[in-house]
Formats: C-alpha cells, sequence, structure tokens
C-alpha cells in the first residue's frame, strides 16, 4: 500500500471516534499490522495442520517397529531408514522414479502442440472450446478417469477390440509379450499404468505450458523468421528457451503426482508396488508405520531438490 | 502472415490431445446402458437403462454420498475463509517471508497427495486423535486453501489499490471499504474458487482414505467397487452421476471468472 508519511495526514483519527474508525487509523498508520492480521488465521492452519502433520511423519519415521510384537517402539533410531536399503525397497524407489520420469516426457510431448496452438492460433470462440476443453478433464473426477481406463485397456475392452479389426491384433500381442513392461493384458502392464498416469496429468501440464507460451512475444518469432530460421530451429532457439519456465512447472505437477500415487498402479499395473502402494500397505494391513513414513519421506526429498531446482529456474512465476 | 496458419502437423497434434483427453470420459456413458454386467465388453451386447433404477435403490450409496456432500460443503468454507485471508494479505506490500508464505501455500498440492495424507495419519497416530468426519474436513480444507487463494488472488491483483483508497478517501473505515468495496468486486471470483474447492473435495480420494477410517465418502465407495467389483454398470452409473456433478461447478466458475482467465492453472 502506499506509505502513509508521503500521503499527508491520516484519515479518521479524530478524538472520540467510534471503535471502527480507531482501527481504521490504526490500520492506515500500520500498513503491516493489517496483513499480520489477515495472515495469521491461514498462516496458524497451515502451520499447525501441514507443517506439524509434516513434523509428525518425520518423527514416526525415527521410530521402529518391535519384529517379534509388531507394537512401535518409540525410541529414537535409525533402523527403520536402514530397512529402506534393502534390495526390496530399492527396486521400488527406482521403480517408481523411472516411471514419473517417463510420465514426465510423454506429457510434455503430448502436451506441447495442444498447448501450442491454444496460445497461438485459437482465438475467441476457438480459445474457450480449447480453455474448456482442457478445464474440464482436469476437473473430471479422478477415479472416473482411471475406471474408464480399466474399461478400454480390459482384454476384452475397446482397444483389443480395434486392434483386432484393423488386423493388428497380433502386434498387441508382441507388444504385450515385451520383457518387463508387458504382461498379461494391457490393464495388467506397466504400458497401461504409463497410459493411464499420462492420460491423468496432461492436463497440469498442458496449462503452465499454455500460459508460458502466450507470454512468447509474436515479434520474437517474426524476427527468428526474419534472421532465416526455419520452423524447428524457431522452436529449438526461440520458443521452447522462453516456455521453460511454464514446462518445468507442468513437470512438478506431472513428477510429484505420479511419484506419490498409489491408486492407479494398483488398479491398472502389474502386481510389482509402486512408493505409493508401499507406503499406503505399510500403514494400513502391515500395521509398519514407521517404515511407511520413512517411505514416505523419499518423495518429499526427490520434490525438495526438485522444487529448488526449479525455483533456481523461475517455474514458480509460471504456475 | 505465415504465423496466422498453423501448421498441419501441428493441428493434428492439437485435436489429437483433446480427443484423447475426451473420448475416454464419454466411454463411460455407453458403458451405463450396457447389458453386460460380468466383464468391460465391447462393443456391449445390448443396451438397457435399468442400471439407473438399480443404482437408485441401492442402500449402500446414499450413506457415502451425503458424507462426500457433507465433507465438500465443510472444507470449501473453511477454505474460502483461510484463502481469502492469505489472498488480501498477500496481495498487499513486500514483506518479509512473502516468498515462503507463497511456497507453504502451494506445498499441499505441490507435494503428492500421500505425504499429506500419511502426515495427517501420523499426527492422528502420534496424537491419539480418533478418526471422525472432522479429520477428513482437515486434511481436504488443507489442499483447497491454494483453490480458494489463486482465485481470490489474481482478482486481487486486477483490482489494485485504487479503489479502496478513494473509498477511504472518501472517509470509509476500514470495515465500510471491505463490505461495499471490495466484497462485491471479489464476490464471483470467490463463488469460483469456492466451487472449485467444493469439486476437488468431494472427489478427492488418496488423502482420504489414510484420514477417514472406517468411514466411506463416494469416491471410496467408487474405488471398493473397482477393487472388488460386484455390479459393474451400477458403478458406471454413479461415474456419470459424478461426471455431471463435478462437470456444473466447472461450468459455473468459468462464466464467473470472465471466462475463466482467473482459474487457469489453478491447477488441482
Amino acid at each position: 500500500m502506499t506509505d502513509p508519511a508521503a500521503s499527508g495526514s491520516a484519515p479518521g483519527s479524530a478524538p472520540g471516534a467510534g471503535l471502527s474508525e480507531r482501527l481504521t487509523a490504526l490500520f492506515w498508520r500500520r500498513p503491516g499490522l493489517l496483513v499480520a492480521l489477515l495472515i495469521t488465521p491461514p498462516l496458524l492452519w497451515l502451520g499447525v495442520v501441514y507443517i506439524g502433520s509434516l513434523a509428525a511423519l518425520l518423527w514416526q519415521s525415527f521410530y521402529s517397529i518391535d519384529e517379534f510384537s509388531g507394537a512401535i517402539v518409540k525410541e529414537f533410531t535409525l533402523k527403520t531408514y536402514a530397512e529402506l536399503g534393502l534390495q526390496q525397497n530399492i527396486d521400488i524407489i527406482v521403480r517408481t522414479v523411472l516411471m514419473a520420469a517417463a510420465v514426465t516426457v510423454a506429457s510434455v510431448i503430448l502436451a506441447f502442440p495442444i498447448a501450442f496452438f491454444a496460445a497461438r492460433y485459437a482465438r475467441g470462440r476457438w480459445k474457450a472450446f480449447f480453455y474448456l476443453g482442457i478445464m474440464l478433464p482436469l476437473w473430471s473426477s479422478y477415479l472416473v478417469k482411471v475406471y474408464a481406463w480399466k474399461l478400454i485397456l480390459a482384454k476384452e475392452g475397446i482397444v483389443t477390440w480395434a486392434a483386432n479389426g484393423i488386423g493388428a491384433g497380433p502386434l498387441l500381442d508382441g507388444v504385450l509379450a515385451l520383457p518387463v513392461i508387458g504382461g498379461g493384458s494391457l490393464s495388467t502392464s506397466y504400458i497401461g499404468t504409463f497410459l493411464v498416469f499420462v492420460y491423468v496429468w496432461l492436463p497440469y501440464m498442458i496449462l503452465p505450458m499454455q500460459a508460458a507460451l502466450e507470454r512468447v512475444p509474436t515479434s520474437m518469432i517474426e524476427a527468428s523468421a526474419d534472421l532465416g530460421a526455419g520452423g524447428l530451429r524457431t522452436l529449438r532457439s526461440v520458443i521452447l528457451p522462453l516456455a521453460a519456465p511454464g514446462i518445468i512447472a507442468g513437470s512438478i505437477f506431472t513428477f510429484s503426482l505420479t511419484l506419490g500415487d498409489y491408486i492407479i498402479p494398483q488398479i491398472i499395473g502389474s502386481s510389482r508396488y509402486f512408493i505409493g502402494q508401499a507406503v499406503y500397505s505399510l500403514q494400513g494391513t502391515a500395521g509398519n508405520v514407521p517404515l511407511a513414513a520413512a517411505f514416505a519421506v523419499i518423495p518429499i526429498v526427490i520434490m525438495l531438490v526438485y522444487l529448488t531446482i526449479a525455483r533456481r529456474m523461475g517455474a514458480f512465476d509460471a504456475l | 502472415m505465415r504465423s496466422d496458419r498453423p501448421p498441419f502437423a501441428l493441428t493434428l497434434g492439437a485435436v489429437g490431445g483433446l480427443l484423447f483427453l475426451h473420448l475416454p470420459i464419454l466411454l463411460i456413458f455407453l458403458y451405463a446402458f450396457t447389458t453386460e454386467e460380468k466383464s468391460y465388453q465391447f462393443p456391449p451386447p445390448g443396451l438397457t437403462t435399468e442400471w439407473f433404477a438399480v443404482a437408485w435403490n441401492r442402500e449402500d450409496i446414499w450413506p457415502p454420498l451425503w458424507l462426500s456432500l457433507r465433507v465438500a460443503a465443510m472444507s470449501s468454507a473453511m477454505a474460502l475463509i483461510l484463502g481469502t485471508l492469505c489472498a488480501a494479505a498477500m496481495s498487499r506490500a513486500k514483506f518479509f517471508g512473502r516468498d515462503s508464505i507463497s511456497l507453504l501455500i502451494i506445498l499441499p498440492i505441490a507435494l503428492p497427495g500421500i505425504i499429506t495424507g500419511m502426515s495427517l495419519r501420523s499426527a492422528f497416530a502420534l496424537g491419539g486423535i480418533p478418526f471422525s468426519t472432522w479429520t477428513i474436513v482437515l486434511g481436504h480444507a488443507t489442499f483447497c486453501i491454494v483453490i480458494v487463494y489463486n482465485n481470490a488472488v489474481a482478482r486481487f491483483r486486477r483490482l489494485g489499490p485504487s479503489l479502496s483508497e478513494a473509498s477511504a478517501d472518501l472517509g470509509a473505515t476500514a470495515f465500510q471499504t471491505f463490505r461495499h468495496v471490495i466484497l462485491p468486486n471479489l464476490g464471483t471470483a470467490l463463488l469460483a474458487g469456492g466451487m472449485l474447492a467444493f469439486a476437488l473435495s468431494f472427489d478427492e480420494v488418496i488423502v482420504t482414505t489414510f484420514t477417514a477410517g472406517q468411514q466411506k465418502t463416494l469416491p471410496i465407495w467408487m474405488l471398493d467397487e473397482l477393487v472388488r467389483p460386484r455390479q459393474r454398470p451400477v458403478t458406471n452409473v454413479v461415474a456419470i452421476v459424478v461426471v455431471v456433478a463435478t462437470f456444473l461447478p466447472i461450468l459455473g466458475a468459468y462464466l464467473l471468472t470472465e471466462r475463466g482467465t482467473e482459474t487457469a492453472g489453478g491447477g488441482k
């Protein structure tokens, strides 16, 4: 707000004024006080509920579980973290990070044409069409979207039907016979998990990307063309560097959401665990809350590193 | 000029991408009418509308629906208050720790939902807090704040300080300015933010599975049906209801915020 000293006398501080007048005058003289009053309740909420819970999570991860009784031993130890180093747990972590990276790359590739078209060529009614076309899938129910893919990828579902219809049935079988990423059907393979992740998180990539592309000045693209650059050269040397903050902002979402999701791989995928599933089953059926907490710390660490890098590259302005 | 006409490959990519985003949801509508109960056979062997009646009569759908509506209403109300306060403070002058606070606000959606869920679960376990509707609301309100905040802060920014200053110059107190100048201008942005928060809470499942205990919200009911299907077409019918129930608030929010200029990038 404006500096009170520079704008002359403060209003409403006459003697005998009512409470609201006096408060108004006080806020005028001390704008910082008003900001403090406004920000305190939300800060308390986020501080106590959110940061407090994160602290509880961290705390919990230093406890361990008694192997015989299954009870939680409330003594500080690094034993639980040592358990994370077991080969099967390392596998889970590597698998999840690779999946998150693959999903992010695929989202960038799929999102770019949509975002670029919406930012540069869509006008008037088409702009609205694109906007709703991106927002509706973003906001429609997460479970419904996952469910739709269960229908699509099922062995008796539309993909198999379409593949057989155009005579590509053997090709589909061939893909499913691939080691590691294949499986009995698309809905029980990594390919299926990957497809659904990309589908569900794609709008989170498109929106920040589009916002960043809209800020690329047309004059720069024209200048690039005037200097003799072709379409691809302009894309690589002008558009992509300028849109980078938006792409990084989008990748925060796709990467982070994939890291922590446990429902998609549970419903569509092989039976091999991702970090999210490990956390969920450890805190639930296995009753090993400390190990679940230690597992949950891993995405936090990965995301904090990611966010620090993203912030350096100015991605937060594009959110 | 060349830049007026999109290259063919770009158009193809954009249209293909949009189709990829929309066709799967449309498929659900078809499956709600299928006569095949045991599998996801395509094309459906026949079409019927009986599942809508079956779903209506299923006793186990209604309590989760009411719980979800109640939780969504409470969480969005909570988020409306806290998010608006945040936006009002943050739209004012720069102050110490401003960047840290903006990071704190986006953290609940920037970190995976499972962390929010597992953190709350740990806190309840350490504090000996029993699961209740309130434990669900606590989690939902936390990640809904940022939705309201994004909508409100964009409106505050566009509003600028001049209207409030004019109001003060004309002798209004801070409360009169809030009541007669800020609130009317903020109204639609808050309504939009509140509706989006409602839609988000109504649909949330990951955090909820950690904070609900034995309670069932509608998404948890659906998740159970996905893992152990009983009458598959009934799940399709519920899915359609959920799609329509979230479609309306989104459309409303879009119309309320100057054709969506403020909700873009709102994230979930």
